[in-house]
Parts: C-alpha cells; structure tokens; sequence
C-alpha cells in the first residue's frame, strides 16, 4: 500500500513538532522557576512524560511512515506489550496456562496478520467470536473450575482491550473513502492526535483548575474541570483539523467529540481496574507515563468507534 | 558471547523488574537464597547479577535434573558454573553441605533453594537446614534473601511453553546467624524475611 505523503501530513508533521518544542521549552522554565517539593515533583514528572513523548512521536512516525506494515508492527508489538503488563496484573490460574500462551501466540499475531490482509470479515470477529469461545474451552479442558468465569472473563478482557481494541488502529489504513485514497495515514494520525492531546489537555487542565472531582474513589486526578476544559479545547483544535479528514468541520468535531468521549471513558474503565488491582501504574516502560497500557487506555476505547462510524458513514 | 546471549534471552523472557531493597550488587561474598517457583529461577537469579557480580556467583542445583541431557549439562557446566548436589541420597562421600563449603571457597558466592525443590502452587514450604549450616559455618558471608514473584506463572512446573508475562526479582538486607540461635528459629526467620520482600 502506497501511502501519499502531501504538504498536509507535512505540516501536521510540523505542527505536532511545534508542539513538542513548546512543551519542553515550557517544562525548562518550570523546572527553573519551581520551588516546593510537591511542585517540582510534579515538574519533574511533567518533564519526563515530555521526553518520553518525543521519543513516541519518532517512533510513531517512522512507523507510519513505512506504511501498513509499518503500523501493522508497531502497533502489534504494543498489543503484546500491553497484554503482558494486564495479564501480569490479574491474577490466573494454572489451568489457565495454555490458554494464556494461545492468547499470546496464536490470537495476537493472527489478528495482526488478518488486518495486514484488509480481511474486514475476520478480523472484526476474531476475537469476539472465535477466541472468546474457543479459549474456555482449552481452560474447562485443563479441569480446573475454581473461579472458572472470573477468570475466562480476566482473559477474555484482556484480549478485547489489548488486542482487538488497539488492532482497530492500523486498520484505518484498510478503509476505502471514496475521494481520500491512499490519504489513510492522516487519519490514523489524527485519531492518535486527538485521543492523546484529549488526555494531555484534560490532564493539564485539571492541573491548573481542577477543583470537582468526577468520581474520586476511581482516579482521583479527574475532575470536571479536566474534563469539560479539556473536552472544549479537543474539539476546538479536532474541528481545526477537518482538512486531513474526509470529514468536513462540522462532521469533524462530532467525530473528535466522539474520540474524547470514548477516550475518557477508556481512561476512568483503567483506571478502575487499577484501583481494584491496588497499583497506580500497569507497568514502567515509559518513563513519567507508567507503562504502555496506561498510555494507550484511552486510545482503546476511541478507535473502533471511530473505525466504526468512519466506516459506516464514510465508506 | 552464549553467556550474553543467554543472560538477554533470560532478561526477555521473564520481562524481570529488578528490585534492591536495602542492599547494592556488590562482589564481596554472598549467598543469595530464594522462594523456588519455576525452572527459570535459577536462571533468572544469575542473568539479573550484574556481570562481575555473575561471573562469581555459582547456582546450586539438583544433580539429578541437570545431567538429564546434553544441553542441561552444557548450561550448567559451562554457562552457569554450577555446583550440582545430590539431593537424593546424600552421603558422607556425596555431602551437599561440603559441596557447597567447597564452592564457596574463597572468592566465589552461592546461589540456593532453601525449600529444597520447586513449590507447585507458589506456596513457600519450610527451609531445609543446608542453609543453617552454611551460616554457621560461614558468618563472614552475607546471606541474601531474594523473593521470585510471577515466574511460576511464566513457565509453571510440569509445562514447557512459557507465557511471556512480567516476573518480579526483590533482593532483601542481608541477614546473619544470631549467636546462640536455634535452628529452626534462624530458618523460619529467613523465610520470612525472603517473604517480607513482597510487593505491598
């Protein structure tokens, strides 16, 4: 697949920089200024998830820039990476082993491998239908029934986000919009965009004036102010950017409302299963962000929803 | 360079986070005892020593797995620079205990099982004495605790396929024989102390 590199994904490719550029610039002057434990703690912080965001940004692009297959490995390795720090975070059982190493060795690769095939057909199903019946069947077969639904259903979860979720991803590379051919690559751009500068925005406005927390006993760093702030301004920059989509401004800020929404909600699902877990991060690959699953949460819940109604009304 | 290889392979497969609490590496002599969970303890324990730490720290292993084949005997003989004891049918010839006095000797550290053999459910079972004895007989080594968490759920007993999840090593403070200590007493204080280096 020929993907058009044009003067838009060159200038998204500038503005995402330009963003970056300021954010360090920002974190420096803060890291100057701060005084207090608690702030430069926080600055600290803030300067780490900087650095690891340019780091994803290049990684990131130099993917996308190898086309569907590039996608395709990049955001399969994240699946596994993710898988890994969930499935070590719940507890399984021994009966539950084989089933695990198909999860891990069979499911996953051939997802990836289907939507590397544009198999619409299979790879909408794959999981839903095929794994989630055949893997209990491999667990009741080891002959363990101790919390047997508890434990199919930590599996089966495991699978839908980790894998099938962010699988949706490259696949936007697979859909055919009359009048955006081989344009693909914008639009996956932009749903990562915009899924991650929701979360950046919600994050920073919560910082600055979040006084009401939405549900405190879940993630206590979410507030309403966070979230309408940081809500607004997602659409606001999601409706700026109609002009890489095949959308058109209106249709795009119901679509970036669309992602924040689901992002949000895909935040608060993780966030929740943390608690529960009694940790405050899935892992720490990345510095200042915790691990792959914890910077990919939301982007799970936005991107077969928006795969979705990108196909449906745009297809 | 296998050496290497085998240490990058290990550190991929247990996806290990590496924890010192309350102590550093360091090359002086120790012994580091461990919950044994998984055929990859063993190996995980060394490749996690940095390497001028590893070069001198021996694993103690059970002779009778580790002649099983060819390739068991070429990773313990000449990978790991094991000391294979019997644990079997020990003798007054075949004495584990001098074994591991002989290893140690002057420069070399140990790597041990206290419990004597992997532990299906997780579960620590109580320690055998071999460690009591070394104690006593060495109180110029520091004993180390280091608890293994998740590796049993990466590659359990009696499987062979390892599931790629992210296993967690946690080296405690040394400890050391109190004068006039009893033996069971020092044992179940040094299980407890592998114990206490669980995540909270």
């Amino acid at each position: 697949m020929n993907l058009i590199f044009d003067r838009q994904t060159g200038w998204l490719a500038e503005g995402v920089l330009t963003l970056l550029a300021l954010s360090s610039f920002i974190g420096w002057v803060l890291a100057r200024r701060i005084t207090g434990d608690k702030g430069r703690a926080t600055v600290q912080n803030l300067n780490a998830r900087i650095r690891a965001w340019w780091l994803m940004a290049v990684i990131f692009s130099l993917a996308l820039a190898a086309g569907l297959s590039g996608a395709i490995i990049l955001f399969a390795f994240m699946s596994f990476v993710a898988l890994r720090e969930f499935i070590t975070l719940t507890p399984t059982r021994l009966g539950d082993h084989r089933s695990l190493f198909w999860v891990f060795f069979i499911a996953l690769p051939l997802q990836y491998v289907l939507v590397g095939m544009k198999w619409y057909g299979l790879f909408s199903i794959l999981i839903p239908v095929y794994a989630f019946l055949i893997l209990p069947i491999r667990s009741a077969a080891a002959g363990d029934c101790r919390n047997f639904l508890e434990r199919t259903a930590k599996i089966q979860w495991g699978l839908m986000i980790c894998v099938y979720c962010v699988s949706y991803i490259p696949a936007l590379l697979t859909l055919n919009i009359p009048g955006y051919v081989g344009q693909n690559a914008k639009l996956l751009f932009y749903l990562v965009l915009i899924t991650q500068l929701s979360d950046v925005l919600q994050y920073t406005w919560g910082k600055t004036m979040g006084r009401h927390k939405i549900a405190p006993e879940v993630s206590p760093n979410k507030t309403w102010e966070g979230f309408i702030g940081g809500v607004a301004s997602t659409i606001l920059i999601g409706t700026s950017l109609w002009w890489v989509t095949p959308f058109t401004p209106l249709q795009s800020a119901g679509m970036s409302a669309l992602i924040t929404f689901m992002g949000f909600g895909g935040g608060l699902v993780m966030s929740a299963i943390k608690r529960d877990r009694g940790v405050k991060d899935y892992g720490n690959l990345i510095e200042g962000h915790g691990g792959v699953l914890d910077r990919i949460d939301s982007l799970c819940f936005a991107a077969p929803v928006f795969f979705h109604f990108t196909r449906y009304f745009f297809t | 360079m296998i050496q290497d290889l085998l240490v990058m392979v290990a550190k991929l497969v247990s996806g290990a986070n590496i924890r010192w609490i309350g102590t550093r590496p360091d090359v002086r002599q120790r012994v580091y005892f461990a919950n044994h969970t998984s055929n990859l303890d063993t190996l995980v324990i060394w490749a996690s020593l940095p390497r001028q730490v590893r070069v001198l720290t021996r694993p103690v292993a059970a002779r009778d797995y580790w002649v099983k084949s060819r390739l068991r005997r070429f990773l313990a003989g000449r990978i790991l620079n094991a000391v294979l004891i019997e644990r079997k049918r020990p003798t007054a010839h075949d004495n584990p205990l001098a074994d591991m006095l002989n290893a140690l000797g002057d420069r070399h550290s140990l790597i041990i099982f206290p419990e004597g053999g992997r532990q299906a459910d997780g579960e620590m079972a109580p320690f055998k004495g071999g460690l009591f004895h070394l104690a006593k007989d060495r109180s110029d080594v520091e004993f180390i605790p280091v608890l293994i968490e998740n590796l049993n759920r990466i590659l359990p007993k009696g499987e062979i396929l390892p599931v790629p999840l992210m296993g967690c090593l946690s080296f405690g403070a040394p400890i050391r024989l109190e004068s006039g200590e009893e033996k069971t007493a020092f044992l179940e204080r040094a299980r407890q102390a592998v114990k206490a280096l669980q995540k909270s």
